[in-house]
């Protein structure tokens, strides 16, 4: 009875070892989980959050003042790798919150009076032009945040929901014909 | 022809099919009303378009410039008017619309003048810039821009591979093309050879198209080798022909390049004949059209050829017609919208019937019987990649190298329980792609997003080191003139903002360019340099509107 | 929308692959029931009837259509392979008890077609190994040993009405490998045993010869391409090599290489059991190592374990190792670079 004890014990003591040892061993430098979390969001920088940007949220979410489900672009999917990211339950986006269609902004170029207001108000410096000259968004680098709306005295920008074409295409998700039709 | 040739793992051998369409020679078409060229037909950048509505362009007139590196011109097929450069149908698997430049033919068929190049004579990249304005891509499938292709960029190349396996059901278009223009294909490889400096030029053939075989070897020069390839799917696709003609395995990831092979399809050998012997753009090409249709063969149509002339010139489609495929069976994919026209990546046209083509059977779960492990050439786990794939688990799904897929269908071929493997597969490579895009983009912004906070945050220090500067001068200045008691400290306060503020506004006046253009890449460069110009011309506009 | 490729798809479903399996048992069952009499076309009958209609009910259940997936003939495979390795002549629910065991705990529960982890039928024999000892060591001795031997007739009462009207006594006996186990306990001579009326020259008398025509069977599934050489060869070199050393170690307690090969489910298993792709490992280095190790353990538990035959533990424990395995035996990729190079 002790001797079959010990040997548990023995053995129990042997694998911990091992596994003690991998751990150090294969131990991966890790970003730090600010980063990490950071690197999830979709930098849209849009502030739907109540962060002033993503890395703010980022932080609150590390420091587990913020949810995990306040981001409206980064979506369902974007929850769901948060969740998995620090393992906790993913949930459905926060009251209120909804994911928009993937849209940038157009300035209206014969409106435009080139009051640079955008420019302060866009977070990652997608729209070019200097004061009293009419402003232009960069589509590539447009996130799609909308803060440069509300900004603008003459209303002259609007958002334009990205379409699909051919560039942009995806293959959809095979359908399958195995449930029986109701 | 006593090469030692190298067996590829898996294949499969569908039924050819072949003899309904091999039996006619290549047929011309009449010329049509209209045209439709899309000015995205290759892999890369779009072309840039040349002309508006109403203009009135030649046949071979560039319509469509290439833009940026991996890109190929555009032209026009024929002589006429541009009705419309706007969204068209166009052979796409998604059915959705792509900008093309739509013709009307004026009956005429003028060409501009077709200058011939001497190609021995002319230095490599002068010759590879023509072959990019001459539009020329491949036309085995992928249409990679030929040029590119035929730039061996600093690696040496020791071997040309001629793919006229062509090992697709269904389609004849480079048999019938190897058996009548063997002598014109031989010329455009020279040209290749040429340009890549390459020594052994092997033409692979599969052995099910002896007369074909017959007639390059025929029209072959020593130094060129016929190689009659074993019959089997898909014997004839880039990787797989370069194993069983050299045993090299093309490095995952990689091209056949990086073992210093190239490799072409006869097909696009011979348009190069024509635009280095001729000086002609690509035009036109030959596309197979069988299946359900009274008259099955090949057509030599031109680039834009509507599907439904296309159609019309192989005797239409019969009774009992059940859609068309573009391209062959094993890989090709439903044509959406019979206005769309033949682009230069357009073999074939397989119109179907229920017969031949029944629908798929229902699909029943996997039962991991391995049957397509055994048939896929990539030597992968394809009911692996299906299961990840389904579970939209796409990082286990790479993990089993989705992306060395090469989509060639045997896996889905075979699969007893009827799984669209295939459909899997590209289904999550794009998944991929996107999210790989998206991480770029948020990327990007996230690093646009420190810069500018780091600009203001630079903006705001500097601010208040002039302040705190100005306001040290002043203090000394104070203390050098009043160096008695009678110094007032609210004064010399209120001297001090009045200077700051006097500061604030001569730099505001400095900067009033608040420039946040920055390291941005020479696309986008462009990109504000035209929306400038444009401004200019705006502003030149309402100043003149103005005075 | 569909994609490529269209359907000119290969002669090749589910169902062709379950017939050809079951066509391929024919042989076996004919020299089963020349050998051991006709009860074994009851127990085929029972299991069938059984499994379709235990099939059909969770289908229903789950919402799936009954069409496809009942004509996808598994069910009957399964159904055929467990009643092949049950005895004949056994209270009708004892048939019950495993193709519930079967169809629905080991198939049903883990998602159905494809989705199960362990072999459907050797998970019914397990169970009712476990559950029914007695039953399952009456085997009918074999036709021309045994005092009576039943007729069809005869056989569905048995197997219905219970053993009242004929004593099983009078046409059962426990298996070769019993006998084997139970007497080389008691310290009788190798060749005092193999000398028994129910040894024949190779394992069981008539036994032996059905486990030729399962290999007949097995041979026609290769030559086919069913299935592949891997996962008989190994199994059958996992179990020779395992019970020939020891053979070789102790011959006054363990039997040679041919009567382990010819005796108790060996063929049976090599061929059809641990051939079934969904449970069994998917690479090729991967099934010889699974069915390798079922071979070995075949051996080992016949050897020294308490039940008279190995094959089903062994297949069910190679089936847990089976994501494991295939997980460190990846095939290299095409493209990819030799190993070692
Ligand atoms: S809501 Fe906007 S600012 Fe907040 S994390 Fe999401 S994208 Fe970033
Ligand atoms: S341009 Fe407007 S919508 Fe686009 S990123 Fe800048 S502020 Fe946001
Ligand atoms: S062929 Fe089909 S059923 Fe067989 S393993 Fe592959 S995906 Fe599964
Ligand atoms: S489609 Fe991909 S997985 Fe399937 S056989 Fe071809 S290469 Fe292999």
């Amino acid at each position: 009875m002790i001797s079959a004890i010990l040997v548990m014990a023995g053995i129990g003591l042997a694998l911990g070892a091992i596994l003690g040892w991998a751990s150090v061993r294969y131990r991966v430098e890790d970003d730090p989980l600010v980063e990490k979390i950071d690197a999830i969001l979709p930098q849209t920088q849009c502030g739907q959050c109540g962060f002033p940007g993503c890395k703010p949220y980022a932080e609150a979410i590390a420091k587990g003042e913020a949810d995990i489900n306040k981001c409206p672009p980064g979506g369902a999917d974007g929850v769901k790798r948060l969740a998995e990211l620090l393992g906790v339950e993913a949930k459905p986006l926060g009251e209120g919150l909804e994911p928009k269609p993937k849209a940038i902004a157009v300035i209206d170029e014969n409106t435009c009076i080139g009051c640079t207001l955008c420019v302060q108000a866009c977070p990652v410096d997608a729209i070019i032009g200097a004061a009293k000259q009419m402003h232009t968004i960069i589509a590539d680098q447009c996130t799609g945040c909308e803060l440069c709306l509300p900004p603008c005295p003459v209303d002259c920008i609007s958002m334009e929901v990205v379409k699909e074409d051919v560039a942009n295409w995806k293959w959809r998700y095979p359908v399958h014909m195995m449930k029986r039709e109701a | 022809m006593s090469r030692q040739l190298f067996t590829f793992n898996g294949g499969v051998h569908p039924e050819g099919h072949k003899a309904e369409s091999n039996a006619t020679p290549i047929r011309p078409m009449p010329l049509l009303p209209r045209y439709v060229v899309p000015l995205r037909q290759h892999i890369g950048a779009p072309a840039r378009p040349l002309v508006q509505a109403g203009d009135a362009v030649l046949g071979g007139q560039m319509i469509g410039a290439p833009e940026g590196y991996v890109s190929t011109a555009a032209h026009a097929p024929t002589s006429g008017r541009v009705v419309a450069v706007a969204p068209h149908a166009v052979p796409h698997p998604s059915g959705l619309f792509d900008l093309c430049v739509v013709i009307e033919a004026d009956g005429e068929d003028r060409s501009i003048d077709f200058q011939p190049l001497d190609w021995r004579k002319l230095d490599p990249s002068a010759l590879r810039n023509r072959i990019r304005e001459m539009g020329l891509a491949g036309l085995g499938g992928a249409v990679f821009p030929s040029y590119i292709k035929l730039n061996p960029s600093g690696q040496t190349l020791h071997t040309l591979i001629l793919n006229g396996a062509e090992c697709e059901p269904w389609i004849t278009c480079d048999d019938r093309l190897m058996r009548e223009r063997a002598a014109e294909i031989v010329l455009g490889i020279e040209v290749m050879a040429h340009t890549l400096g390459v020594k052994t030029i092997l033409i692979g053939i599969e052995d099910n198209k002896p007369e074909a075989l017959a007639a390059m070897g025929a029209a072959a020069p020593s130094g060129m080798e016929v190689v009659a390839v074993p019959t089997g799917y898909p014997g004839g696709g880039g990787k797989q022909l370069t194993y069983t003609l050299t045993g090299v395995e093309t490095p995952t990831g990689g091209r056949s390049t990086d073992a210093g092979i190239q490799v072409f399809n006869v097909g696009t050998a011979y348009s190069l004949y024509r635009a280095v012997y001729l000086g002609e753009p690509l035009l036109s090409r030959v596309v197979t059209v069988t299946g359900h249709v009274a008259n099955p063969g090949n057509f030599e149509a031109r680039i834009g050829t509507p599907m439904t002339d296309l159609l019309a010139a192989a005797g239409g489609a019969l009774d009992g017609a059940d859609g068309e495929i573009v391209g062959g069976p094993m890989m090709g994919f439903d044509l959406m919208d019979q206005a769309a026209p033949v682009t230069k990546s357009v073999n074939c046209l397989i119109v179907k019937d229920p017969v031949r083509f029944p629908p798929r059977p229902t699909t029943l779960p996997c039962i991991r019987c391995g049957a397509c492990a055994r048939a896929c050439p990539a030597d992968l786990q394809p009911f692996e990649m299906y299961w990840f794939s389904r579970a939209k688990d796409f990082g286990k799904a790479q993990s089993y190298n989705l992306f060395d897929c090469i989509e060639c269908g045997c896996c889905a071929y075979v699969c007893p329980s009827h799984i669209p493997l295939v459909d899997f597969f590209r289904f999550a490579k794009s998944e991929i792609w996107e999210r790989e895009q998206e991480k770029h983009g948020a990327d990007q912004a996230r690093q646009r997003h420190e810069f500018k906070e780091f600009r203001l945050e630079r903006e705001k220090r500097e601010k208040a080191e002039k302040f705190a500067r100005a306001a040290e001068k002043n203090k000394e200045a104070a203390a050098t003139t009043t160096t008695d008691a009678t110094a007032d400290p609210d004064a010399e306060k209120k001297k001090a903002i009045l200077q700051a503020a006097l500061d604030r506004a001569k730099k505001a006046k400095e900067a009033v360019t608040p420039r946040n253009t920055d390291n941005l890449p020479p696309r986008v460069e462009k990109e504000i340099a035209e929306i400038e110009a444009r401004r200019a011309q705006a502003e030149a506009k309402t100043e003149s509107g103005e005075g | 929308m569909n994609g490529s490729p269209f359907a000119l798809l290969a002669n090749n479903s589910v169902t062709a692959v379950m017939f050809k399996v079951m066509a391929a048992l024919i042989p076996g069952i004919i020299a089963h029931a020349w050998f051991f009499g006709p009860g074994i076309w009851v127990s085929l009958l029972l299991c069938t009837v059984f499994a379709i209609g235990v099939e059909a009910l969770i289908l229903l259940m789950r919402g799936l259509p009954l069409k496809p997936f009942l004509s996808d003939g598994s069910v009957l495979v399964t159904a055929w392979l467990l009643a092949l390795s049950l005895p004949t002549l056994a209270p009708w629910w004892l048939y019950a008890v495993g193709i519930i065991f079967a169809v629905l705990v080991a198939k049903q529960f883990y998602g159905g077609l494809g989705q199960n982890l362990f072999n459907p039928a050797m998970v019914g024999y397990a169970a009712l190994i476990i559950s029914f000892p007695v039953y399952m060591t009456q085997w009918p001795a074999p036709v021309g040993l045994a005092d009576h031997s039943p007729t069809l007739l005869e056989a569905f009462d048995l197997v219905f009405a219970g053993q009242g009207s004929i004593s099983p006594d009078a046409f059962t006996s426990a298996t070769v490998l019993d006998t084997w186990k139970t007497q080389v306990k008691l310290g009788k001579p190798v060749e005092d045993i193999l000398a028994q009326p129910m040894f024949g020259w190779g394992g069981g008398k008539g036994q032996e010869f059905v486990a030729l025509m399962y290999l007949l069977g097995g041979l026609l599934m290769l030559s086919s391409r069913l299935i592949t050489w891997h996962v008989p060869v190994a199994f059958l070199a996992g179990l020779a090599i395992t019970a020939g050393g020891l053979h070789l170690l102790e011959p006054a307690r363990h039997a040679g290489v041919l009567f382990h090969l010819l005796s108790g489910g060996a063929m049976l298993g090599a061929f059809f059991i641990a051939t079934d792709p969904v449970t069994a490992a998917s690479t090729p280095l991967g099934k010889l190592i699974y069915a390798g190790l079922a071979g070995f353990l075949t051996a080992i538990i016949r050897g020294f374990g308490g039940y008279p035959d190995g094959v089903a533990f062994a297949v069910l424990i190679a089936n847990v190792c089976v994501p494991f395995i295939d997980a460190y035996t990846q095939p290299r990729v095409f493209g990819h670079r030799k190993a070692g190079k």
